[in-house]
């Protein structure tokens, strides 16, 4: 069925003026994107192109100019927004992750997981449970009752990347988020990114700059001046 | 759920005791400034209730005696006694001094009464040691707040008194201490003059040519013999039998013997409401002001506390935390500081409200309303800071 293919994240001529009158900026004029469940694709483009405007469009915290975008089969967005709490959609349906890990830091790593689905109104201990099975599969069980500053970088990303699982969303948005990590931890977040996409059948957009991690993409979108190109990536390492 | 202010507040605890801790001093000086005020409301209260009357009959026109001065003749009691409904009614004195011991002297309300009249109005009701006024002269009762011991001489004008007597809890409006007095010498204290004054005054009288008249003898002497005693006290404290009304009584007292007469409820309103009045008001000011204070504090810690979390509550904002959880962690970690606050400022008042020289009364009603204003300023304080975190855009998390 045509449903059926897009499941997942599907762009449709999406654009986004910030500002009106003469200091308008058409941060988005074009774009088209779509990512498959179960698919990782890279975001690529020079500073200022509109990376992260798609990223905040798609995940509900600014309000594009007109377009489509559909989440799981579902229009969120069609020149206005077909969702009424943009909040639930956010805790329920997106998962993000960001340049730094912005761990809440009065929180022990479980509870900075857990905190999702306590919101969303699971009981702490089945949300506990939840986010130690993510932090199991993520290797960073054992950090599991330490304080986010108690963590290393690497560490601290991951955690983030299980707080982003955590409700297992149809879609997680990446900014940057190998930026602060060395080549080795780089590839293992991208790696780890990859294999929870496959094992939750999550469709996954990384916006990138990093050299070392752009081979490891199938596909990847570039962006310029607002409009969208889709390239075939050499997709290496993690098959 | 849990509680992410009480996650907060014990992952920051350091940085919410030590604000605790500095707002609690502030609150403990707010509950002070009111037990202050309790304390003068309460010496005045004592004053009544120790002087044992039901009525004061004080000189026509004036608040006195406490409030302004009054002087009536001493004799003015007998016709008293002799009413229907009076038990008993005393002379008594009041005169606010320094009270000489040694190299020391006390502030103190001396006070004039009958030698003996045990169980008289005016008289101290009992005693914590040695034994009350017997003889006519020369002796004294004091307060313990007034530092005395038995045996003490102590100078009052020119004399010197013997302190036969201590007893307690006996203090003015203003909260001085007490020390009785047999009447006889209180009045001599109170109009005596000293001796150039007194020989000055005589030859004064000796030169005016209308008492030195030729043809009556004696009246020079006389008019001297007036001049040198005092007959005059304060007000006359009166007793009522049981069973009768003070209004009743009082009302032909003012009629007929043209002298001003109140009831204790008047006499209450009359210390509260006048005397302490002004005393009150300033109390109520530096309220006002430590309360503006403290809410300037609570909310000024709230506030760079929230600002320092700006990041936080943009990805809790991002993550799909309702702006009602946002504004619950801040509006929780305000109260917890006033809480903190609130118990600190609790004990320390305890602690320190004893050293203070005047009475501090420490009411549990004032600490319910002083925790119930923490509350609500606390409440006012964090808006401020709600406001900012509302303001907060998700979209700052994911950056640029
Ligand atoms: N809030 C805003 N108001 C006005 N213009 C904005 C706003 N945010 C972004 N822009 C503009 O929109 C364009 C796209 O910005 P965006 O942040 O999406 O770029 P980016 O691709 O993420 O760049 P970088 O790689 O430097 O992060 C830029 O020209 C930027 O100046
Ligand atoms: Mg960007």
């Amino acid at each position: 069925m045509v449903e059926q293919a897009v499941d997942g994240i599907r762009i449709e001529g999406l654009r986004k003026r910030y500002g009106s009158g003469d200091t308008a900026v058409d941060a988005l004029r074009h774009v088209d994107m779509q990512v498959a469940p179960g698919e990782v694709v890279g975001l690529i483009g020079p500073s200022g192109s509109g990376k992260s405007t798609l990223l905040k469009c798609l995940g509900a915290v600014i309000e594009p100019s007109g377009g489509r975008m559909t989440l799981g089969g579902q229009a969120i967005y069609a020149d206005g927004w077909r969702i009424p709490d943009l909040r639930s959609l956010r805790r329920d349906r997106i998962g993000f992750v960001f340049q730094a890990p912005y761990l809440i830091p009065f929180l022990d790593v479980t509870d900075n997981v857990a905190l999702l689905p306590m919101l969303a109104g699971l009981p702490n201990g089945e949300a506990r449970r939840r986010a130690r099975e993510l932090l199991e599969a993520l290797d960073v069980a054992h950090r599991a009752s330490a304080m986010p500053a108690q963590l290393s970088g690497g560490e601290q990303q991951r955690v983030s990347i299980a707080r982003a699982l955590v409700n297992r969303p149809p879609v997680i948005l990446a900014d940057e988020p190998t930026a602060p990590l060395d080549s080795e931890r780089a590839l293992a977040v991208i790696r780890i990114l990859n294999q929870m996409a496959r094992q939750f059948d999550t469709a996954i957009i990384v916006v990138t700059h990093d050299e070392k991690i752009i081979p490891t993409f199938r596909r990847i979108y570039h962006i310029r001046d607002g409009r969208t190109e889709e390239e075939a990536g050499e997709g290496r390492g993690f098959e | 759920m849990i509680s992410l202010a009480g996650r907060d507040i014990l992952h920051a605890w350091g940085k919410f005791v030590f604000t605790g801790v500095g707002l609690g001093l502030l609150i403990g000086v707010t509950l002070t400034m009111a037990g202050v005020y309790r304390g003068m409301v309460d010496d005045a209260r004592a004053l009544l209730d120790n002087s044992g009357a039901d009525l004061w009959v004080v000189q026509q026109n004036t608040l006195g005696p406490y409030a302004e001065s009054s002087s009536i003749q001493d004799d003015v009691y007998r016709s008293l006694l002799g009413m229907p409904g009076v038990a008993r009614a005393a002379n008594v004195t009041y005169l606010t001094m320094q009270v000489r011991q040694g190299e020391r002297d006390v502030r103190a309300m001396v006070v004039g009464v009958v030698p003996g009249g045990l169980g008289e109005p005016g008289q101290p009701p009992y005693l914590v040691a040695g034994r009350h006024l017997t003889r006519g002269h020369y002796e004294a009762v004091a307060d313990l707040a007034s530092g005395f011991r038995l045996g003490d001489r102590v100078q009052i004008r020119r004399n010197q008194y013997t302190v036969v007597g201590l007893t307690r809890r006996m203090v003015s409006s203003g909260g001085d201490p007490m020390i009785f007095i047999p009447l006889k010498d209180a009045q001599e204290a109170q109009f005596l003059k000293d001796n150039d004054a007194i020989v000055r005054q005589r030859r004064r009288t000796a030169e005016n040519p209308a008492f030195d008249r030729p043809g009556v003898p004696g009246l020079l002497d006389a008019v001297i013999a007036t001049q040198s005693v005092n007959p005059y006290v304060n007000a006359v404290l009166v007793q009522l039998q049981p069973g009768f009304d003070a209004e009743e009584i009082a009302e032909p007292i003012r009629r007929w013997q043209r002298l001003q007469v109140y009831t204790r409820g008047q006499m209450e309103a009359i210390l509260v409401g006048k005397l302490i009045a002004t005393s009150a008001k300033q109390i109520g000011m530096f309220l006002v002001i430590l309360a503006i204070v403290s809410a300037a504090i609570v909310a000024f810690i709230i506030y760079t506390l929230t600002l320092g979390k700006i990041r936080e509550i943009a990805v809790l904002k991002l993550i799909g935390t309702r702006n009602r959880t946002i504004a619950g962690m801040i509006l929780q970690q305000a109260l917890g500081l006033g809480l903190i606050g609130f118990v600190v400022g609790k004990i320390s008042a305890t602690i320190w409200a004893p050293f203070f020289p005047k009475y501090v009364l420490l009411v549990p009603g004032d600490a319910a309303r002083g925790l119930l204003a923490v509350v609500v300023i606390c409440i006012l304080a964090s808006l401020l800071a709600i406001r900012a975190a509302l303001k907060v855009d998700p979209a700052e998390a994911i950056g640029g």
